[in-house]
Formats: C-alpha cells, sequence, structure tokens
C-alpha cells in the first residue's frame, strides 16, 4: 500500500541528487539548468503527493504555476545561455567571471 | 490474482527505481545530449508517478508541456552550442566526493526532519476527486477557475514575458546587411518608377512604314 512517505522519499532522493549536480558539475551551464529542472520536479511531486492524501486541490493548482514558471524560467534561461555562448563562446562556468562577483 | 494494493506498490516501486536512475543519468553522463535524454525519461517515469497518485491531468501535462516542449528547447540549444563534450566534464572526479557527502547529509536531514516514519501511517485514501463524482480535471478546473482564478491570468502574462524576453534577448541586429524592408516594398506607387507615355512609332530612315491600323498607334 502506498503511503505519503513514499512520495516524500522520492521527492527528497531527486532533490538531492540536483543539490549533487550543482557541486559536480563545474563545467556545463546545461547541466546546471537541468538540474534546476530535477528540483522543481522533486518539488512537485511532494506537492502533488500532499494534494492527493490532504484532498485538497490547491497543491495540485500550485503544481500547475509552477510548471508555468518554469517553462519561461527555462526559455529566457536557455536565450541567456545562447547569448552568452554568442559573445564568450563558452559555457564553462569557471571562464564566466566577467562579474567578478 | 494479485492484490491491486500491492500492485500499485510494485509500480511505485518500479516507476521511482526508474526515475532515480535517470536522473543519476542526467548528472553522470558525459555526452550532454543524452543527458537530455535522460531527463525526458525522468519527467515520463514521473508523470507515471503522479498517475499513480491520481493526478491524472498533471501527468499529462508534465509530459505535454516538459517533454513536448522544454526538453525538445534544450535539444535544440545543445545542438545549436558547439561544446567540446571531452571538456564539459572536467573536474568531475574531483568533485565527486563532496557532491555524494552534501546530497547523503541532506537527504538523510530531511529524512529525519520531515519524520517519514510517521507519514508511514497515511495511506492513500478515497480520491478526492471520485468522491465527489467527477474527474481529476474537472476536480481540478474548478479550483483553477473560481479561487485561482487571478492566479491563473498572471500565469499567462508571465508565459507572455518568457516569450518576449526569450526573443528579444536572443535578438541579433547585424550591420552591413542588405535586406528587403517589406512595408516599403509594398507602400511604394508605381507612378513613381514607371512612366507611360504616348509616342508614335519610329523606324529607321531605310525602311518603308507600313500603313499602321490606328490599334497599334496606342501605347
Amino acid at each position: 500500500m502506498i503511503t505519503l512517505a513514499h512520495f516524500i522519499v522520492l521527492g527528497a532522493v531527486l532533490f538531492c541528487i540536483a543539490v549533487a549536480s550543482l557541486f559536480i558539475n563545474r563545467k556545463n551551464v546545461i547541466v546546471l539548468l537541468m538540474s534546476i529542472e530535477l528540483m522543481l520536479l522533486a518539488v512537485n511531486i511532494n506537492f502533488v503527493a500532499f494534494s492527493r492524501f490532504h484532498g485538497d486541490p490547491a497543491g495540485q493548482v500550485f503544481v500547475f504555476f509552477i510548471l508555468t514558471v518554469a517553462a519561461a524560467e527555462t526559455a529566457i534561461g536557455l536565450a541567456i545561455l545562447v547569448l552568452l555562448f554568442r559573445n564568450r563562446s563558452t559555457i564553462n562556468i569557471a571562464q564566466i567571471d566577467s562579474m567578478k562577483g | 490474482m494479485i492484490d491491486p494494493q500491492l500492485f500499485q506498490l510494485i509500480c511505485f516501486y518500479a516507476f521511482g527505481a526508474v526515475t532515480v536512475g535517470a536522473a543519476l543519468g542526467v548528472i553522470s553522463l558525459r555526452n550532454t545530449v543524452h543527458a537530455v535524454l535522460s531527463l525526458v525519461l525522468t519527467f515520463f517515469s514521473t508523470a507515471c508517478i503522479w498517475l499513480l497518485a491520481e493526478a491524472e491531468f498533471l501527468a499529462i501535462a508534465l509530459i505535454v508541456v516538459y517533454v513536448g516542449a522544454v526538453m525538445v528547447l534544450f535539444l535544440f540549444v545543445v545542438m545549436m552550442l558547439d561544446i567540446e563534450q571531452e571538456k564539459v566534464r572536467e573536474g568531475f572526479i574531483r568533485y565527486l566526493p563532496v557532491g555524494i557527502i552534501v546530497a547523503l547529509v541532506m537527504l538523510g536531514e530531511m529524512l529525519a526532519l520531515i519524520g517519514v516514519r510517521a507519514m508511514h501511517t497515511h495511506t492513500m485514501g478515497v480520491n478526492p476527486a471520485a468522491a465527489q463524482g467527477v474527474s481529476n480535471t474537472e476536480w481540478l478546473g474548478h479550483a483553477l477557475y473560481t479561487q485561482f482564478l487571478l492566479p491563473f491570468e498572471i500565469a499567462a502574462l508571465i508565459l507572455t514575458v518568457g516569450v518576449v524576453a526569450a526573443v528579444v534577448l536572443t535578438l541579433r541586429q547585424r550591420g552591413g546587411v542588405r535586406h528587403q524592408t517589406a512595408s516599403q516594398q509594398v507602400s511604394i506607387n508605381p507612378r513613381d518608377r514607371v512612366r507611360l507615355i504616348k509616342m508614335t512609332t519610329e523606324y529607321p530612315a531605310s525602311v518603308q512604314p507600313a500603313p499602321v491600323s490606328p490599334e497599334e498607334t496606342k501605347p
């Protein structure tokens, strides 16, 4: 029998994989964007599970909004990435340091 | 005959294993295209998990929006950028231990904090949509178009802003390029370009002019 804990653990595991990706992938902005997508997916799994187990549609409506905002965010992020590659000819994070942050 | 609830659990573990395995592939595959395809598999098996939670609308929306649109966008960008695949994964081994340690510590903390053991008592009860006698889509639509109407409209605005921003960011104005300006082309007046004049037919002096009919003198 599926319990709430199953969904929560799956979401937590996915989130931690995405966090590990931020540490491991130091060279590729595309993989970083994909790990952000993974994080949002993990959050969405939690929302769907809580919505189902508490019988409240608000959680699933919120997942809908997260999907919308994540799609817009991805489009803008990839546009920035294309612009960056056009100007600097690299997507290596170590070389993108012109802001000296 | 297998117990339906046991079958649900087996399905959950199968899809969950595929999800986690594909997510590991996303962060560890050397080829970026393979990583994107692995992310597609992650989204797809997550949609199956959501089907198990009886969130049918969101499962289909995830496949349509993410697998159909966002991941294709990712693939296009990976295709457009000419990345050296070998250099992309430099430092992978060096940062692997710290990544694993941080992830495991975080996972342990999260599971301890949210009290997973206590949540084992929450079994999946009656589907709230089915309890009201409506489908999941109808249940969600009622909430979306009554209680959450304003956020729904704002979401549409956010999508429009996203499209405009992406186009404006990648728009490139090149100098020194000869291109057509359609508005100038269609707004031209033919009288400015071609002038029709009436005149009689002229012949060389050696040729005897033939008798001309009145029609031929017309321009």
